[in-house]
C-alpha cells in the first residue's frame, strides 16, 4: 500500500463505511437505516477488493448489498409494529456489549495477527483459490453451514405452512 | 492467435485506435495515471453515448414494432416515419415539472432515481464489444453481472416506498419479490457457463465459445432458455412487467416520479435491457465471433447485431404475450426453472467431467453433448411441466400456522 492510490482509496472506502455504519445505527427511519447499511456493505466490498480480494468484493456486493437488504426490508414491511421506528427498545444494553464484545474480538485479532505477510503478492485468481480450499480443507465446515441453512429453509416452510 | 493487428488503423477493434492515442500521449511524457485515468474515461464516455444513442433508437423501433404487431400504426408524426419521435419525448420529459407528493420521504424519493441508474450502467463495463473494447475484463465477469444488476433491488424498494402510495409500495413489493425469486435462477443459469469454460472472465468465455467453435447455446440451451426468461422478469417487461402493470396498479414503483426522474427510470430500464441481451450474446452467442467472419468484418458489428437482434426477442415477447398472475410469475421460478436449473448444473458438472476424464477430444464430445442437451432439455421441459402442472395449489388460501400462532392482521378469505 505505498503508492497513493490505494491509501487515498482505503481511507475514502473506510470513512464510507464507518460513517455509513454510524448512520444506520443513529437515523430515525428503519428503511433510510437499510439504505445505509447497504452503503456500509458496499464500501466493505470495496476494502476487500483493494485487497486484491475480487471474488470476495463481488460475492460481498451480491449477498450483503443485493439480498440481505431484501430480507430486511421484508421484515421491515411484514412487521406489525415497524411503524414505532428505530426508537429505543430493552434490547439496546445487550445489543451495546454484544457490539462491544465483537469489536474487541476484531481488534485482539487484528493486533495478534503477524501482518508481515501482508506485503506479499496478492492472489491472481482468488476464485479458483476459495473453491479449492471449500472443497477439500474446508468441506465440513462447508457442508455444516449448508445444512444449516437447509434446516432454516424447512424452519421458514414449516412457520407459513397452511393448517 | 488473434487476427488483429495492433495498428490504429485497424477499426475491427475500435480498442487500438484508442490505445495508440494513450501511447502518443505518453510519449510526449505524460506520467502513467494520466493515460491510466484517460483510459477510463475514454471507455466509459464510449459505453455511455452508445447506451443513450441505443436507447433513443429502440424507443422509436419499439414503438413501431409494436405497433406493426398489434395492427395499428404505431409513432407516425414527428419526422419522416415518426423517427424523430425519440427527441421530441426526450425534450418532454426534460422539460416537465418534477412534482414531489406532500407526504414523500425526500431524501430517499430524490435518491431511487439517481441509485436505480447507477448498476445498469456500472454492468456495462465488463462486455466485450471486441477483443480490444473492454472497459474492465475482470477475471470474476460473470459473478460480477449478477452482483451488481442485484443492487438495483433496494433503489427500486426505496422508490415504492418514499413515494408514499399505496400503488407504488404495492409496485415495489412485486419488484421485490420477482427480483430475488428470478435472482436464483438467473444465478443458476449463469453457473453451467463457468462449469464449460473454466473461467468466468467474459474475455476468456468468448475466446472458449471461438476455440471450440461451439456457442454455449449449443451446450446449455435449458439454461439459456431459463435465463431469457428470468432476465425479462429482471429487466419488467411484459409479459411479466406486472411490477408496472398499468391496468392494475397505475405505473407500480414509479407512479409518483415524473419528469426526468421518470425518465431516469426508463433509462434504467432500458440498459438494463441491454446489458441482458449482452450478457446472453457474449455468454451463450459467442460475443463478437462469427465463425471466421469476425476476420473481415468489425467484431464489434457482429457484437452489436447479435445484441440488438436480442433485443428484438424482449420485444418480440413484449408484443405477444399477455401479462402473467404474481402467483403464477412466482410458482413458475420456484416449482418449475428452480429444480430445471439444479439438474442443469448438475448435467454440466457431469458432462464437464466425463469430458475430462476419458480425455476424449472436443470435436467427438462437444457434438455428442449438444445433441444429447438438446434431448434432455425437451425431455424436462415436458416431463416436469406435466408432473409440476398437476400439483397446482388450491386457489383459497387458508390460515398459515405462523399468523394462528403470533396473532397479526389476517383477512378472511371470500367464500
Amino acid at each position: 500500500m505505498e503508492d497513493v492510490g490505494s491509501v487515498v482509496a482505503f481511507w475514502a472506502l473506510a470513512v464510507v463505511t464507518l460513517g455509513a455504519a454510524l448512520v444506520t445505527a443513529l437515523v430515525r427511519d428503519l428503511v433510510r437505516a437499510v439504505v445505509a447499511l447497504v452503503v456500509s456493505f458496499l464500501g466493505v466490498a470495496g476494502l476487500f477488493v483493494l485487497l486484491s480480494a475480487d471474488f470476495l468484493g463481488v460475492a460481498q456486493a451480491l449477498i450483503y448489498a443485493g439480498a440481505i437488504p431484501v430480507l430486511i426490508v421484508f421484515a421491515i414491511v411484514l412487521t406489525p409494529r415497524a411503524a414505532r421506528d428505530n426508537a429505543e427498545t430493552g434490547m439496546r444494553w445487550p445489543a451495546l456489549v454484544l457490539a462491544g464484545a465483537l469489536a474487541g474480538l476484531v481488534i485482539a485479532v487484528a493486533v495478534a495477527t503477524d501482518w508481515g505477510d501482508g506485503a506479499r503478492e496478492g492472489f491472481r485468481e482468488t476464485a479458483s483459490a476459495i473453491g479449492e480450499a471449500l472443497l477439500n480443507r474446508y468441506v465440513l465446515p462447508f457442508e455444516v453451514a449448508s445444512v444449516l441453512l437447509l434446516a432454516a429453509m424447512l424452519g421458514a416452510i414449516v412457520l407459513v405452512r397452511e393448517d | 492467435m488473434s487476427p488483429f493487428l495492433a495498428e490504429w488503423w485497424d477499426l475491427r477493434d475500435l480498442g487500438n485506435l484508442v490505445g495508440a492515442i494513450l501511447e502518443w500521449i505518453s510519449e510526449r511524457g505524460a506520467p502513467d495515471w494520466v493515460t491510466y485515468v484517460l483510459s477510463g474515461i475514454v471507455g466509459i464516455v464510449a459505453v455511455l453515448l452508445w447506451a443513450i444513442l441505443s436507447q433513443l433508437a429502440f424507443i422509436w423501433i419499439e414503438r413501431r414494432v409494436l405497433g406493426r404487431m398489434q395492427v395499428r400504426l404505431g409513432p407516425n408524426r414527428v419526422g419522416p416515419w415518426g423517427i424523430l419521435q425519440p427527441l421530441a419525448d426526450a425534450l418532454k420529459v426534460l422539460a416537465k415539472e418534477m412534482v414531489t407528493p406532500r407526504n414523500a420521504d425526500r431524501v430517499l424519493y430524490w435518491l431511487a432515481p439517481i441509485l436505480v441508474v447507477v448498476p445498469a450502467i456500472l454492468v456495462l463495463a465488463v462486455f466485450p464489444f471486441s477483443p480490444g473494447m473492454v472497459v474492465a475484463d475482470l477475471n470474476v465477469g460473470v459473478l460480477y453481472i449478477v452482483a451488481v444488476t442485484s443492487t438495483a433491488t433496494i433503489a427500486v424498494f426505496m422508490a415504492g416506498w418514499s413515494s408514499s402510495n399505496k400503488y407504488s409500495l404495492l409496485g415495489a413489493m412485486r419488484s421485490v419479490a420477482m427480483l430475488i425469486s428470478y435472482e436464483v435462477v438467473q444465478v443458476l443459469a449463469l453457473l453451467a457457463v463457468p462449469v464449460f469454460t473454466g473461467s468466468m472472465r467474459l474475455g476468456d468465455v468468448v475466446a472458449w465459445q471461438d476455440n471450440y467453435n461451439a456457442w454455449l447455446v449449443f451446450l446449455q440451451p435449458l439454461g439459456l432458455l431459463a435465463f431469457i426468461i428470468a432476465s425479462a422478469v429482471e429487466v419488467n417487461r411484459s409479459p411479466s412487467d406486472i411490477a408496472e402493470a398499468e391496468s392494475e396498479i397505475v405505473a407500480g414503483y414509479h407512479t409518483e416520479y415524473g419528469g426526468i426522474r421518470w425518465g431516469m427510470f426508463q433509462l434504467a430500464e432500458y440498459v438494463a435491457g441491454f446489458a441482458v441481451a449482452a450478457t446472453i450474446v457474449t455468454l451463450w452467442l459467442g460475443g463478437w465471433t462469427l465463425w471466421g467472419l469476425e476476420e473481415w468484418v468489425p467484431g464489434w458489428l457482429i457484437f452489436l447485431a447479435k445484441l440488438y437482434g436480442t433485443f428484438f426477442l424482449f420485444i418480440w415477447m413484449r408484443g405477444t404475450l399477455p401479462r402473467i398472475r404474481i402467483d403464477q410469475l412466482m410458482g413458475f421460478a420456484w416449482k418449475f426453472l428452480l429444480p430445471l436449473m439444479l439438474l442443469n448444473v448438475l448435467l454440466a458438472g457431469l458432462e464437464k467431467v466425463v469430458w475430462t476424464e476419458t480425455g476424449a477430444s472436443a470435436g467427438l464430445v462437444l457434438p455428442a453433448f449438444a445433441v444429447l442437451n438438446f434431448a434432455l432439455t425437451a425431455a424436462l421441459i415436458v416431463g416436469w411441466g406435466a408432473i409440476a402442472g398437476g400439483l397446482s395449489p388450491r386457489m383459497r388460501a387458508k390460515r398459515p400456522l405462523l399468523v394462528r400462532e403470533v396473532g397479526g392482521i389476517y383477512y378472511q378469505p371470500l367464500p
